[in-house]
């Protein structure tokens, strides 16, 4: 975990990765990075979508391996502390069946000012997306399925990643 | 290199454990290496994918492919990720 001193609120403040099988909900998680020092905020949010590679994807499902998820999850949001300084940076991934349109992964980071929010919410996602080890099987209307990145493995894979994150 | 006959647990994720049929499975082996238990169990994961495409961690941190493995380790198999 990156544990930096917040010389307003005189607590520690801790960033920190979450696993869950529930919704991802935006707009509360954005309210926890508020701070009176922040002057900017930069979240992103990841989308299951409907198609991949010329193929209708009907749901989505992640396969998300947790202990080595938080501890490299961990790490990421180390890093892009000593890169970006920010105030504030939290990121959640979904484990489990997704629909269309659902929030598949959100990462969230508050700043002073604009350019390190952007900066550090780039990095994370970046690192997060090709270090942590978490899988994504898709299922299409043709009734087919396949694991995202695995063509070469997969009898049915396809890749690049279905959702934009 | 460690070498000589050695038991460990290989555990398998995603598209390794379809193929495999089972999460995780005890391996007697002469591997020295990550690597070295990546194509012992090649019948088993099924993959032809460059090594460099895939990640393995030893007794839940993360590895390389040159890591050494010894008796009584657990060894995880990564197919290539596809988080976010």
């Amino acid at each position: 975990m990156a544990i930096r001193s917040c010389c307003f609120r005189r607590l520690p403040v801790v960033d920190v990765i979450k696993i869950t099988a529930e919704p991802i909900d935006p707009a509360a998680l954005r309210d926890t990075l508020f701070d009176d020092a922040a002057g900017a905020y930069c979240g992103f949010e990841g989308w299951v979508r409907n198609l991949n590679e010329g193929q209708r994807v009907l749901q989505l499902e992640y396969e998300v391996y947790e202990p080595l998820s938080i501890s490299e999850g961990d790490k990421i949001l180390a890093e892009a502390a000593a890169r970006f300084p920010h105030l504030h940076a939290h990121c959640v991934h979904r484990t489990g069946l997704l629909e269309i349109g659902d929030c598949a992964v959100w990462v969230g980071v508050s700043s002073p000012h604009r350019d390190e929010a952007f900066q550090a919410c780039r990095y994370i996602i970046d690192a997060l997306k090709v270090r942590l080890p978490i899988w994504k099987k898709e299922y299409y209307a043709n009734g087919d399925s396949g694991w995202v990145n695995c063509e070469r493995c997969a009898q049915h894979g396809h890749a690049p990643a279905s959702s934009d994150a | 290199m460690k070498t000589g006959a050695k038991t460990i647990t290989v555990r398998y994720f995603a598209m390794f454990r379809e193929s495999a049929g089972v999460s995780e499975e005890a391996l007697t082996t002469d591997a020295a290496t990550a690597a070295d238990v990546f194509a012992a169990t090649r019948d088993r994961h099924g993959s032809s994918e460059p090594l460099a495409h895939c990640k393995v961690a030893i007794n839940d941190q993360m590895a390389s492919w040159e890591s050494e493995v010894s008796d009584g380790d657990t060894v995880l198999l990564f197919p290539p990720v596809a988080g976010g």
